[in-house]
């Protein structure tokens, strides 16, 4: 069977003005290449400056890339017309870490899960608050939140809500950008599973971008180390953690937070 | 050792726009021996902000101390005069928060930033505050210092940043740091640079050290001892690494096992974590309760109707549960 996703040799260079001397050149973007399996989660590690964000950009068609490819069915995505982008945006859904700054402050949970499908206009009133509420239990929300504002819910239950106004368009591809980042620990744990519950119920495929290795090797199928616009390595979870072959994929493994770290910690010098 | 911070059935509430009562802090009693580094670990909800900001007495305007002590080196901070608590924040306690790129001013050099908290405790004349401001930047920066104490804030990293609000934080050489989740918006090796950072400081000035997190694995290896904050409740309390080894309290041990470890067997990949039940309840828990019971796997029925007790198992370690009552 193909791949849901694949991608090919993309690039994407920012250019920042300076106060003095030529432009300086970022290389967000330097030959990323991978593909992903349908119902398989390919979690991408790496710090902040790695490229992850805006190969997620890339990915949900909100920026393009200078050249390369992005093959999502049967579509190369950057060739598309604007009739088939618009299908493909549908199908490539985005959750980012902080939910809470995508929400209209002053919508009610209901309306802003109707929002998408009201945006396409093919569904009575009712059948889509028929399809919100199911999402919503779907996504472990009770219908008593309904009528709350995003302000009353909680960091995980925003997080839920965001899950749940993606589902509302059926995507194929979900791509969570530090989605757990920003949650508490034992949300995260609760978030995570509901995840997995969706992929194994739904068929979902996630690109799972984060710099928490721990949570990587949990969720994914395979992870991609990033640093510097490329991919540094590729591997199963297994591998990649206990045979790591690259100093940046080494570097991410001693900075996680062991609970049974035996030790002191030594400052670095 | 005479404790240089005591925290004595702190209760403290806010007051919604509707009228509703929040209890944030529900009688939390605690002291702070002098050197250690102490670590709090708390969920949203737990209180854990507010009492970061009652250690230093900042209560916002809505809030209402109902009852309780903060005694720093013997002093109640919650009864002194106004300019007698200026005069102690920032420059005997300072409070380090978690967002570096919104606590700088964006339009002044960091030095300068960094030279204003000395002005405004004055702490010497010109030459004195430029001899202090070098120094701080020496220990946070070496070599760099230099360039660094020109920079903008814009031109620094996250882990520069956070370094810059750590040097306004010990500029004026306080006794006691208290640090509300300094490392949650770094990358993993920053995250690791700046908690080294933090030992270092610690070691080399003798600061005693509070850090609150929601993540247990930061304070492994580096909290002396640990305090588990839930409801506005204190429910463990002990040795660090007795606390993290073999935690005692049902909410701590739901926490730390709901955690995905790098060590996790090939098939719970993939599976569900046990993750704690429901939500935390985000409104008041009912007084004479277990703040826990409604998420509890080894709840009873005196958990809904009792507030718990401390239990003080071995080694200085407590916890606050009916499971160890008579024990």
């Amino acid at each position: 069977m193909p791949p849901l996703i694949e991608v090919e040799n993309l690039a994407k260079t920012y250019y920042r003005r300076r106060l003095a001397g030529p432009r300086e050149e970022v290389r967000a973007l330097d030959g990323v290449s991978f593909s992903i399996s349908r119902g398989t989660t390919l979690a991408i590690v790496g710090e902040s400056g790695s490229g992850k964000s805006t190969l997620a950009l890339c990915l949900a068609c909100l920026e393009r890339p200078a050249s390369g490819c992005i093959r999502f069915g049967e579509k190369d995505i950057l060739q598309a017309g604007e009739k088939d982008l618009r299908a493909i945006r549908r199908n490539i859904q985005l959750i980012f870490q902080d939910p809470g700054s995508s929400f209209n402050p002053r919508w009610k949970v209901l309306e802003i899960l109707i929002e998408p499908l009201a945006l396409q206009g093919n569904f009575s009133r009712d059948e889509m608050r028929l399809r919100a509420r199911a999402l919503l239990e779907q996504v472990g929300l009770s219908s008593s939140m309904e009528e709350k504002l995003p302000s009353e819910l909680s960091g995980g239950q925003r997080q839920r809500l965001a899950i749940a106004r993606t589902l509302m368009l059926e995507p194929k591809l979900l791509i969570l950008d530090e989605a757990l980042s920003a949650l508490d620990c034992s949300v995260q744990a609760q978030i995570a599973n509901l995840l997995v519950e969706l992929q194994s119920s739904l068929g979902m495929t996630y690109l799972f971008i984060t710099h928490d290795l721990a949570m990587a090797a949990h969720l994914a199928d395979e992870i991609a180390v990033m640093s510097k616009g490329r991919i540094v390595e590729q591997g199963e979870p297994d591998r990649i953690l206990r045979q790591p072959e690259n100093g940046v994929t080494r570097e991410l493994l001693a900075a996680v937070p062991r609970l049974d770290f035996a030790g002191t910690r030594v400052p670095e010098s | 050792m005479v404790p240089i911070l005591e925290v004595r059935d702190l209760q403290v509430a806010y007051r919604s726009r509707s009228g509703d009562l929040f209890r944030a802090l529900e009688g939390v009693s605690f002291y702070v021996e002098p050197g250690e580094v102490l670590g709090i670990l708390g969920e949203s909800g737990s209180g854990k902000s507010t009492l970061a900001v009652s250690l230093l007495g900042l209560f916002p305007r809505n809030s209402i101390v109902a009852k309780g002590a903060v005694l720093f080196q013997g002093r109640d901070l919650l009864k002194i005069e106004p300019e007698q608590l200026q005069a102690i924040r920032g420059k005997s306690i300072s409070l380090i928060f978690q967002e570096p790129s919104v606590s700088l001013h964006p339009t002044m050099r960091v030095g300068r930033q960094v030279r204003q908290v000395l002005v405004a405790h004055r702490m010497g004349d010109r030459g004195e505050l430029d001899r202090r401001t070098s120094e701080v930047f020496e220990t946070l920066f070496g070599q760099d210092a230099e360039r660094i104490v020109r920079s903008y804030p814009h031109q620094l990293s996250g882990g520069q940043r956070q370094r810059v609000l750590i040097a306004q934080a010990i500029a004026c050489r306080p006794s006691v740091l208290v640090a509300d989740e300094p490392t949650a918006s770094l990358d993993p090796t920053t995250q690791m640079e700046i908690l080294g950072v933090f030992r270092e400081l610690q070691k080399s000035l003798g600061l005693t050290m509070i850090f609150i997190t929601h993540n247990p694995a930061l304070l492994s290896g580096f909290a002396d001892r640990l305090l588990v904050l839930y409801g506005g409740r204190i429910v463990e309390l002990g040795p660090a690494t007795g606390v993290l080894a073999s935690p005692k309290h049902p909410y701590t041990q739901a926490l730390f096992r709901s955690i995905p470890s790098l060590d996790e067997a090939h098939d719970a990949r993939k599976r569900n974590l046990p993750a704690i039940p429901r939500d935390s309840n985000l409104s008041s828990p009912p007084r004479s309760s277990c703040p826990f019971e409604p998420r509890c796997p080894e709840r009873m029925e005196i958990c809904k109707s009792e507030d718990p007790r401390f239990v003080n198992l071995s080694d200085s370690h407590v916890v606050s549960c009916f499971k160890y009552e008579g024990q």
